[in-house]
């Protein structure tokens, strides 16, 4: 398959930019998905790639050869787009044959294609209506049908499944990742939910504002985000950011914040060692904090638990530390009771330590 | 009455005065021209005083070869115009359908003629043919092809030529409309599935215009059918019967050869004609739904 690069990609609409200079470069049949906030570029940057938009600055490689002024149809693509984009006077058989009755493909071969891929997205029954008389879920399998049926060696997906119910969403989540292992091909896939980002990805990339705020394997990006942006937004519940400034007294160094204290080990003390403030950001994710009662207030932080929000096996607690909003995430049955102060261990190899004069992450 | 009776009454008490004008407004002439048609009525007489004659103006317009003549110039007028003008229009539409600088420019200047007033229009056109001084014929002159006899020998086509300059702009609006009304994203889908220039026309855009073309012929057929004012100041149907549309022959019936129950019974056959050409666009419009729809029927039932 084509490796697909890009080089310092910027778009600009009249003197706004919206893209400032996007590099990256998706190896071999990878699945790159990219997440962001509403609004930061992530579909333009895929119709950019597809050949939608045009390129202001920089360049759009596909094996190394140039491809910013070829046409859509010659860049050998298929997209699932946001917005569904079906064709509204053909029925759903007709949409998704669209492209192989252009390649004047034969009649036997398309039907097989179709009925295959309908049969996958259990679209079978709806093959002869026209998109109006689909529901927004039925509209949005038949965008992907529409792409599927294509043998293109990249995939540009649009958010493929956000109008999809929990149940459907979860089958089709399944039927992508193991189409993604039979298939080998490109695929770059625009998304707003973690699961489906960190379930998929061989790569995520996570965009801001335009700008990629930092790409690589989903555990990674998981486990050492390079700046609070990146930590904040991946993992649900959120990470907890507490303040806290850096004290010493006799002998000990601690992480003293508004309503805690914890005692440094001999490990952060040492990731510590050329940090040149006081002030320092902490972060803590809600799944990193254990309840236990005895546990001492110079490894635990103090909590009183406003509201606990039962998902099945899991609950989450929304609690707070005077001022600070903290989220915990345990097991549904670990007895609390609400309105009480609870103590919650912290370990400090889980926690992750910010510089909040530039949001970045202290390795 | 119950509360629920008069609110659903109220609108109609509202519309009640203005459907009652439009009725009068719209029947009252209608059925004087059906009454008329009945007559042999000539215009010193009040209707009364006419006797009445069945179908008897009908018939003689039935085996009238002038009428006849008058018929089929008219049929010819009208298709060849609305033919090249929904061809030419739908294809200026489509190429100008692009967001380039100029392009609003250029789009207003086309719909320029359409302004015009059609007793202006014929009388430029007029000009413009004159045998000696028009500018054709002094432009063919000097690059030496000699001149044509434009209002003479090829009247018709003349008069063709200068509705489908005066009227090829309303169908180039409406396609455009249509046009940039079309669901954008579904042509950049087209444009991703493979398809060329070329093909988003005929497949996707073409289509999705159908419903607008079909409207804008309806009105463009029916406006040519009844074309006067630029034909009357070009040949006044000269010569002989070449360009004697249907509309100048009912004039001419009505105020030359005095016989209005005869002219009403023309406007009558043209009525008829417009309404059967309109029914069979709604029906060939309604067909390729209820075809779809069958089909669909067809292969559901199929399965359930
Ligand atoms: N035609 C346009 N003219 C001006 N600005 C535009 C245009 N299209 C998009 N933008 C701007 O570009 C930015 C990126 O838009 P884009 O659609 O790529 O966001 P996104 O990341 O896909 O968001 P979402 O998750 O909501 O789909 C937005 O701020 C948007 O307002
Ligand atoms: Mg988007």
């Amino acid at each position: 398959m084509p490796k697909i690069r890009l080089d310092g990609l910027t778009k600009r609409y009249g003197n706004f930019e919206v893209l400032h200079g996007i590099d990256l470069e998706m190896d071999d049949a990878e699945f790159t998905v990219l997440v962001g906030p509403s609004g930061c570029g992530k579909s333009t940057t895929l119709r950019m790639i597809a050949g939608l938009e045009t390129v202001s600055d920089g360049e759009i490689y596909i094996n190394d050869k140039p491809i910013s002024h070829l046409e859509p149809k010659d860049r050998d693509l298929a997209m699932v787009f946001q917005d569904y984009a079906l064709y509204p006077h053909m029925d759903v058989a007709k949409n998704m044959s669209f492209a192989l009755r252009l390649q004047k493909r034969p009649r036997a071969e398309i039907d097989k294609k179709v009925h295959e891929v309908a049969e996958m997205l259990g679209l079978t029954e709806y093959l002869h209506r026209k998109p109006a008389e689909l529901s927004g879920g039925q509209r949005q399998r038949v965008a992907m049908g529409r792409a599927l049926t294509r043998d293109s060696s990249t995939f540009l997906f649009d958010e493929p499944l956000s109008n999809l119910d929990a149940k459907l969403r979860t089958q089709m989540r399944a039927e992508l990742a193991m189409m993604r292992q039979r298939v080998h091909k490109n695929m770059i896939y625009v998304t707003h939910d973690q699961i489906e980002a960190m379930t998929l990805a061989d790569r995520i990339v996570v965009m801001h504002d335009g700008h990629i705020q930092q790409e690589g394997k989903p555990e990674t990006l998981f486990k050492t985000p390079v700046n609070k942006f990146v930590a904040g937004f991946l993992g649900t519940p959120p990470m907890n950011f507490l303040d806290a400034v850096i004290e010493s007294k006799g002998d000990d160094t601690y992480l003293t914040g508004h309503n805690f204290s914890l005692r440094c080990d001999d490990a952060t003390l040492q990731r510590l060692t050329d940090y040149p403030l006081q002030e320092i950001c902490l972060g803590i994710r809600p799944s990193d904090l254990e309840y236990d009662a005895a546990a001492h207030a110079d490894e635990s932080l103090s909590l009183q638990v406003d509201i606990a929000e039962y998902i099945g096996a899991q609950s989450v607690l929304i609690s707070h530390s005077g001022e600070q909003k903290v989220m915990v995430e345990l097991k549904s049955d670990t007895p609390i009771t609400l309105g009480e102060e609870l103590n919650f261990r912290v370990s400090l190899e889980d926690i992750h330590l910010f510089n909040p004069s530039d949001d970045r992450a202290i390795p | 009455m119950s509360y629920s009776t008069i609110n659903r009454l109220t609108p109609y008490i509202f519309l009640a005065p203005a459907l009652v004008i439009m009725v009068i407004a719209l029947l009252y002439p209608l059925g004087y021209m059906v009454f008329g048609s009945f007559r042999d009525w000539d215009p010193s007489q009040s209707i009364g005083e006419t006797s009445f004659i069945g179908l008897g103006n009908y018939i003689s317009l039935w085996n009238d070869p002038n009428f006849h003549e008058s018929l089929i110039v008219t049929l010819k007028f009208a298709i060849t115009v609305v033919f090249v003008e929904m061809i030419v229009g739908v294809g200026l539409a489509l190429l100008l359908d692009r967001n380039l600088r100029g392009m609003s420019v250029l789009r207003t200047m086309f719909i320029l003629p359409m302004m015009i007033a059609p007793v202006v229009v014929g009388l430029i056109w007029r000009y413009m043919y004159h045998p000696s001084i028009g500018i054709f014929n002094q432009t063919l002159e000097k690059i030496g092809l000699g001149s044509v006899d434009w209002l003479g020998q090829h009247a018709l086509l003349s008069v063709i030529i200068a509705d489908i300059w005066q009227w090829t702009p309303f169908i180039f609006i409406l396609s455009l409309a249509a046009l940039q009304s079309l669901p954008r994203s579904a042509l950049e889908a087209a444009r991703i599935d493979g398809a060329s220039g070329w093909q988003q026309i005929i497949y996707i855009k073409i289509p999705l215009m159908m419903p607008v073309l079909i409207v804008t012929c309806l009105l463009r057929l029916i406006d040519a059918f009844k074309v006067l004012e630029v034909i009357l100041v070009m040949t006044e149907g000269g010569p002989g019967l070449s360009t004697e549309i249907l509309a100048l022959r009912i004039s001419r019936t009505a105020t030359e050869f005095r016989e209005l129950g005869v002219a009403a019974a023309m406007s009558n056959y043209l009525l008829m004609l417009l309404l059967i050409l309109t029914i069979i666009m709604l029906a060939f419009n309604k067909l390729q739904e209820m075809k779809a729809e069958r089909q669909r029927r067809a292969v559901e039932a199929e399965k359930g």
